[in-house]
């Protein structure tokens, strides 16, 4: 799968210690898992939030937190700029009223998709507060975004590609 | 894609990208609040030649949905009928800044013919007895959940029952069943089907009670009264007879069979049952994916920004795919 000249940057292994280690400053920053709900932002960070529900029930040992997945593609500010093409339809568990929700996604880059997460989620419900987990922060923001967790500060270029999966990170 | 003239224009890849997207789209109307912001700044003008209540009513809801501005143009208080030529129409509202013309037209390639006259996109609401591509996808969608097929309509044995010759629905509905897999059988008396039948990729019967007992899906049309001032067909009666769903052919449905109808029905013509009372009945769901279907069109037409080609319609589940976003 490795696209020509790319070059790994996190390996399997370290984007498996990079969840865990995140789900442990989750549980560290809402003292526990009460009223936290990841939302996985399609299509990217689903199966990131869904690696971080396994990690947090291990690490809190108190069941599984509620699980979600966002498409933000109606929500985005470049509609009609660039093709979108919307992943899987959003699912997210119930009303994320006074829920801590943490959105989960592979990369953090410009931050407009964040911004229309945010767009999104208010449609939903109204989160007592709305934290980031991405995987990797490239940098190069254009809005003013910050994630509250990184498995990774990557320096990129603007043009470079990065690729997460569970079998590592690749930039290209 | 800049417009929806024609089912025939649209080959089955196309077709399932409209249908995903659908499924957003429903997702969107399931909502406390069915709104989105996807076409803020865009203004969506029904231009309806023809009555029509449902399907004016369907676009401009989904239209409204997606935070379109919407123009309805009636025509019975336009300038129409002050004399001013349909290319005068088109050109004047084209300078007032549209995006988008939903038209519904009383001869058939009209629509067509106005893609000429503006930059903006259309899409045909009906035109003659030619083409309504966004019931056809509606129809399809319809099909598609109820009957879970996700993939296409392989080995579905579906039966077009009615006036088929002066039916646009037939027309849009017969090339999307065949383009997505279905076997398709048109049930009419020969007075009721077309003279270029023979070209049709569909095979005919007069038979409906001979095929009821092997339909997937039973799709009615609307036996319009004009038709019997025509002498098309002797009465209401015989064709309720030989062609109307009755108590007794409805006991013969398979048990998993759909029973569809574009409305507005004629209750005790072709439809001879209460479709309450009717299992298959998917006469109000098929209203209620109008609105989804038209949403994904309008979006695809306005909102995606790009011609959609194999790469971009391809629903893949990769998460490769989506590296380079932010």
């Amino acid at each position: 799968m490795a696209a020509q000249g790319a070059r790994q940057v996190m390996s399997s292994d370290d984007v498996r210690r990079a969840i865990t280690r995140i789900g442990h400053e989750i549980v560290e920053r809402n003292h526990g898992t009460d009223g936290v709900v990841l939302v996985g932002l399609q299509r990217g960070g689903v199966w990131i939030a869904q690696q971080l529900q396994a990690s947090l029930a291990r690490i809190d040992g108190v069941g599984e937190v509620p699980l979600g997945a966002l498409d933000v593609s109606f929500y985005r500010d470049d509609v009609g700029i660039r093709p979108i093409v919307p992943g899987s339809v959003t699912d997210l568990p119930g009303t994320l009223d006074g829920a801590n929700v943490v959105l989960v996604d592979d990369v953090l880059f410009t931050g407009r998709t964040v911004r229309a997460a945010l767009d999104a989620l208010g449609d939903h419900g109204r989160p007592r507060t709305v934290q980031l987990a991405v995987i990797v922060d490239r940098g190069h923001r254009e809005l003013p975004i910050r994630p509250d967790y990184v498995g990774k500060n990557l320096p990129t270029s603007r043009h470079e590609t990065v690729v997460v999966t569970a079998a590592g990170v690749e930039l290209a | 894609m800049k417009h929806l003239l024609d089912m025939g224009h649209l080959d089955a890849m196309q077709i399932h990208h409209l249908l995903d997207l659908t499924d957003h789209m429903v997702e969107i109307n399931q909502r406390p609040m069915p709104k989105v912001p996807a076409l803020r700044g865009k203004t969506v003008v029904n231009l309806f030649f023809e009555d029509s209540t449902r399907t004016r009513t369907s676009f401009d809801t989904a239209a409204r949905r997606l935070s379109a501005d919407v123009m309805n143009f009636a025509v019975s208080s336009s300038s129409v009928n002050k004399g001013e030529s349909l290319r005068d129409t088109i050109e004047t509202i084209t300078a007032m800044g549209v995006d988008a013309f939903v038209v519904r037209h009383a001869s058939s390639g009209a629509p067509h013919q106005i893609t000429q006259w503006t930059t903006a996109s259309i899409v045909n609401a009906g035109d003659g007895w030619h083409q309504h591509p966004t019931q056809a996808l509606l129809d399809c969608y319809t099909i598609r959940t109820r009957l879970n097929r996700t993939t296409g309509f392989d080995g579905l044995h579906i039966a077009i029952v009615g006036d088929i010759k002066h039916s646009r629905v037939a027309r849009s509905d017969v090339q999307a069943f065949n383009a997505l897999g279905a076997r398709v059988t048109l049930v009419a008396p020969p007075t009721l089907l077309p003279p270029d039948i023979s070209t049709w990729p569909v095979e005919v019967s007069h038979d409906l009670d001979g095929l009821i007992g092997s339909l997937d899906v039973l799709y009615l049309l609307r036996m319009q009264r004009e038709r019997m001032r025509d002498a098309l067909v002797p009465s209401l009666r015989e064709y309720t007879t030989l062609y109307g769903l009755t108590p007794a052919r409805a006991a013969r449905l398979q048990e998993h069979a759909l029973v569809m109808h574009p409305g507005p029905m004629n209750r005790g013509v072709e439809m001879a049952v209460d479709p309450a009372e009717l299992p298959g009945s998917t006469v109000l769901h098929q209203v209620a994916n109008g609105v989804a279907v038209r949403m994904a069109v309008l979006f695809e037409l306005l909102g995606s920004g790009g011609e959609m080609t194999a790469d971009t319609a391809a629903d893949s589940p990769d998460p490769s795919q989506a590296g380079p976003r932010s």
